[in-house]
Order: structure tokens, then sequence, then C-alpha cells
């Protein structure tokens, strides 16, 4: 949070001659996607200095996962990057599984793929959106709202919730697929190529558009590498890194789909990119539409893990005693400790979890893309003009939910 | 799976003890995870070797975090996970440090970017890093006291908070 010996130093060179000036954008600043606030020395129009300053939205969900049973957490994972619930979900489900050493059935794998890439199509939508009127252009952001409302109904109908979903658990999901899901998955297919061509039609080959991106927010190869910098980001300034390719988990591997690089690194490859990434998503859930079979299993079994089926608690002994267990005390995981890696829309999503071989998990800490992107900012916007600071804060895409956690 | 792992883990160990038969003091084998234990004396000039070095290239470093393991001793542990993009590999790092003296050299100079993951760590774990060119808290405000996620700061923090049916009926007649 902030730091009142840092606003007095740039106090101090702003008397010391110079004609700098410090100004206070955020935290209640629209174009900072939450509860950012940058402290900006400026000269001029030109951004000499830039010091990020979060906080603001510090929840401690970490300790609090400390203090739940493995299940309980998953609600709070929902929370963190909430325009990407599922991929949350799922980075903290895959962490869990690895510790114990679960084996998910195809089927659960290709339904938790096809859920976190239609919300990875919803998440760029609320970017493209929001991005394009921080820049002026209003109506794109109808557009991709409206688009989105469709992908929020279909996780209201198979999930119970449109955003804070906990639909993927440990082991599987909470529940199969709901009567009539194909046809709603094959009406949005049928719909989203089009609408993206819409957007564009407005975008892409527009002049104002061009304008506030193209060659803004440069940053090399090398210094995104070295900054640490993951996502569409990185895939800008030439680097095909996605985990989805690199380090394939729920089957990724058996999906066909680009991974698209550009090499101009600015906020316009950045967009393009983004564009690209959500037709190859809906290629990839088209895969996944075919690949899910009507009847199968949507969790793995595991004695003392998993929920059993509600029919075996009536007739089996055994089934009923876990089933009390589970929800009571939790179960226990051998010591150790893993870490889960995705490809959330904003870069690698990772989920470390220790155990000591309790119930709960001695610790759990998320690696996540929009703190760690958001570091290169001062990177991306010193010595430029203070219009582009809008721009490249939105080009990074930040969640403040995940930047503070 | 497994067997990429284990040769990526025997070109690590190999190089790593070629270069000092000191810097490695456990390979710990987990679920298909390498872990390399390191002593913190050598963790900055391992680091340096992960990285630079033509067989191991980790240029990425995805995560810092680290855990606390009170009451036991040494308490804290320190996990680097690195990413090598041009092998496609991953490890962990780790340091052991006990509860006198949090204390490790900091890996800024190695990988930039992890500046802010350990300011993060210091934040909210209380370990510091020598040489961080800005080590000030990031999440709690500055004047914060204590440490959240060690293990003996109480979920719902310290601060007295009256409930609020004992403010009303304070400010009742």
């Amino acid at each position: 949070m902030s730091s009142p010996s840092i606003v007095g130093s740039m106090i101090d060179t702003a008397t010391g001659g110079s004609k700098t000036m410090v100004l206070n954008m955020g935290p209640q600043h629209p174009s900072t996607h939450g509860v950012l606030r940058i402290l900006l020395e400026l000269d001029g129009e030109n951004v000499v200095r830039a010091i990020p300053d979060m906080g603001y939205l510090h929840t401690g969900i970490e300790k609090s996962c400390e203090d739940k049973t493995y299940s309980q957490a998953i609600t709070l994972t929902d929370r963190i990057d909430y325009l990407n619930p599922l991929g949350n979900n799922l980075a903290y489900c895959l962490a869990v599984e690895k510790l114990l050493g679960l084996e998910i059935p195809k089927r659960a794998q290709y339904i938790r793929v096809m859920m976190v890439e239609l919300q990875r199509i919803s998440s760029h939508l609320v970017w493209l959106g929001t991005h394009a009127i921080d820049l002026g252009a209003m109506s794109v952001f109808l557009y991709c709202f409206r688009e989105r409302e469709e992908i929020l109904k279909i996780f209201e109908f198979v999930a119970g919730q449109r955003m804070m979903t906990s639909y993927i658990r440990i082991g599987g999901l909470a529940l199969d697929l709901p009567a009539g899901w194909r046809q709603r998955v094959e009406k949005f297919l049928k719909m989203m190529p089009g609408r993206i061509d819409e957007y564009e039609e407005l975008l892409t080959g527009n002049r104002i558009w061009i304008g506030r991106t193209k060659d803004v927010g440069y940053i090399s190869a090398e210094d995104a590498v070295a900054m640490s910098m993951t996502g569409p980001t990185l895939r800008a300034a030439g680097l095909t890194y996605d985990n989805r390719r690199v380090f394939p988990y729920s089957s990724y591997e058996e999906f066909q789909f680009d991974v698209p690089t550009r090499t101009d690194s600015d906020c316009f490859a950045r967009y393009m990119i983004r564009v690209a990434e959500m037709r190859e998503s809906l290629k990839i859930v088209r895969q996944a539409v075919d690949k899910i079979t009507p009847d199968g299993p949507f969790r793995t079994e595991a004695a003392g893990i998993i929920p059993p089926d509600r029919e075996k608690m009536k007739t089996e002994m055994e089934a009923l005693i876990y089933h009390f267990k589970i929800f009571t005390e939790g179960f226990s995981p051998p010591p150790g400790q893993a870490f889960a890696a995705i490809e959330s829309p904003r870069g690698e999503l990772g989920v470390f979890v220790a155990s000591d071989g309790s119930p709960k998990p001695l610790r759990v800490h998320f690696r996540g893309p929009s703190f760690i992107n958001l570091q290169a900012l001062p990177k991306l916007i010193e010595g430029k003009l203070i219009s582009d600071v809008i721009a490249c804060i939105g080009t990074i895409d930040i969640v403040l939910g995940e930047v503070d956690r | 799976m497994a067997e990429n792992s284990n040769q990526n883990t025997n070109v690590v160990v190999e190089r790593l003890r070629g270069w000092s038969p000191n810097a490695i003091s456990e390979v710990i084998e987990f679920r298909g995870e390498t872990t390399i234990v390191v002593p913190r004396k050598v963790l900055r000039e391992v680091a340096e070797r992960c990285r630079a070095d033509k067989d191991l290239q980790f240029n990425l470093l995805s995560d810092a975090t680290c855990v606390d393991r009170y009451p036991l001793e040494p308490r804290f542990e320190v996990n680097y996970h690195l990413v090598s993009i041009p092998r496609r590999n991953r490890l962990r790092l780790q340091v052991r440090l006990s509860s006198d003296d949090p204390t490790v050299d900091s890996v800024v100079t190695v990988w930039p970017g992890a500046n802010w993951q350990e300011r993060e760590i210091f934040d909210l774990m209380g370990i510091r890093f020598n040489g961080h060119p800005d080590l000030r808290r990031i999440l709690m405000p500055e004047d914060w006291e204590g440490y959240p996620l060690r293990k003996d700061y109480p979920v719902e923090g310290y601060r007295d908070i009256p409930s609020i049916a004992t403010r009303y009926t304070r400010n009742r007649p």
C-alpha cells in the first residue's frame, strides 16, 4: 500500500529545480479496472516515473484457505480472478489432484476444457469491451457484453451460477451436464464467429483505434521474460509460451489449436492476439463438444475423497461412512507439495499447495498472472504520454481481485 | 512425463554438482515434480547458474512463495518455481530458513521479475531479502504490524474490533 516516503521523494525532485509534478491516478479511476493506484511523476504530459500501488482489495484469501478443508477452499478460488472463476477452480483442483495422485475420467476432462474455454472467451470479451471504452469506443463495450451474457447463461444453465460457479471440484465436476446443454453450446458456437467479425470490423481497421494502440506500450521479448510476464503479453512479443501447448493439462494435447503470436509487442498486437485466441477457443469448444459422450462418469471414484453416489449411500454402509467423514472432517492428502499451472486468459495461473498430512492445507499460494504482469507496467509507460498510460493498463488485462488476492 | 522429469533432474543435478559439490543439499521427487534444496549461502549463485547455463536455461521465474512450518525447524521454506521456455521444463528451488534468522539473498539481479514476488513474501511472511532494491510492504498497509501468513498469526487478526451488537448497546441511553 501507499508509501508517504515515495510521494515525498517525488515532490522533492519537483521542487529541486525540474518541472515535474506528481499525479495520483486512482484508486477510484474507471480506467484502472478496479482499485489500482498509480503514482505518476509527470513532466508536462510525459511520464517520468510510475509507481503502481495496490492492496486495496487484499482479503487474505491464501490465509483463509489454510483454515478450510481442501474442498471448502474451492469457493474462495472463484473470487480471486472474478472474470475467470472456472479457470481458478481448475488450477486449484489440478494442484490438489496432483497431491492426491488422482486420475480424472476423460469425459470430465473434456467438460472442464469446454467450460474453461468458454470462460476464456467471456473474459476476453470483458477485456475487449472495457479496453475499447477506455480508449473511447463506446459501442464495442455494449456488443461484447451482449455476447458475454450468452456465455453466462450457459454457465447458469450448467452450474446454477452465472459467475461464482464452483463447478469444477476435486476429482471431477460438481454436477453432470444438464439435458439440452449441447443445443445451447451449439447455438452459441454458430453465433459467435460472426460476432467476432463484427468487433474486428469496428476496431481492426479503425484509424483512431490504430492511432491509440499501434506502437504503444512496447516491451522487448527479453524484458518480458525477465519480468516474468506470461500470456498474451508474452506471445505478442514473439514467444510461443502457452501452458496448454508446453505443459498440457486436462487432455489439451488431444485438441487441435494454434497458439497465435506476433512480434510487434505493442497494444495493437496484444489486441490481435486476444481476438485470435477467441477464435481458437471456439475451435477447442467445438472439438470438446464432439468429444463429450452423452453418458459416462463426471467424476472419479476414490473412497474417502470423492463423495459417493446418492444411490450407494442407501445400500452400502461404507459409502454412508465416507460421506459423513468427507463432509465433517474432509480428506487428508499425503505430506508433500504440488504446483499446477494452467493458461488463464491473462497468463500462467499457478497454484501451489503444500500438505502436512492433515485435512486442511498447510499453504495455498496463487501465482496470479495479473499481479506479475502488472509489475512491468512502469517499463511500458515510463517516457511515454499520459494518454498511453490508459492504453497500457488496459492491454495488460489486470483483474484487481487477482492482483491483491 | 516421469521419464522426462527424471532426465531433467539428472541434468540439473549433474550441472550443479559439477560446479560445486555443496550446491545441492537434497533432491526431492514427488508426483513428477523436482525440488532441489539449496543451502542458503549459495542460492544466488545457483539461481544464476540455472538461468545462464546453456544446458539448463531456466529463463522464466514463474513464481516465488514461502511455506511456514511452525513450530518445526527450520521453519520457513522459500520456493522458486522456474520454467525453461526453450527446454520446456519446470524446476523448484527451495531454501530452508530458521526462525531466528529468516534472511536470504534476493534473486532480483538474476530475474528482475522477482521484485514484487519477494516483496509479497516479505510483506506476508516476514522473510528479508538481502540486496533487494525496494523491500517495502506491497499488499498490507505500510504501518501494519506482524506478518499475516505466518502460522502463529491468528486468522481473525489481532485487532480487537467490537461486534456490531456491543456497539449498538453501548450507544443506547
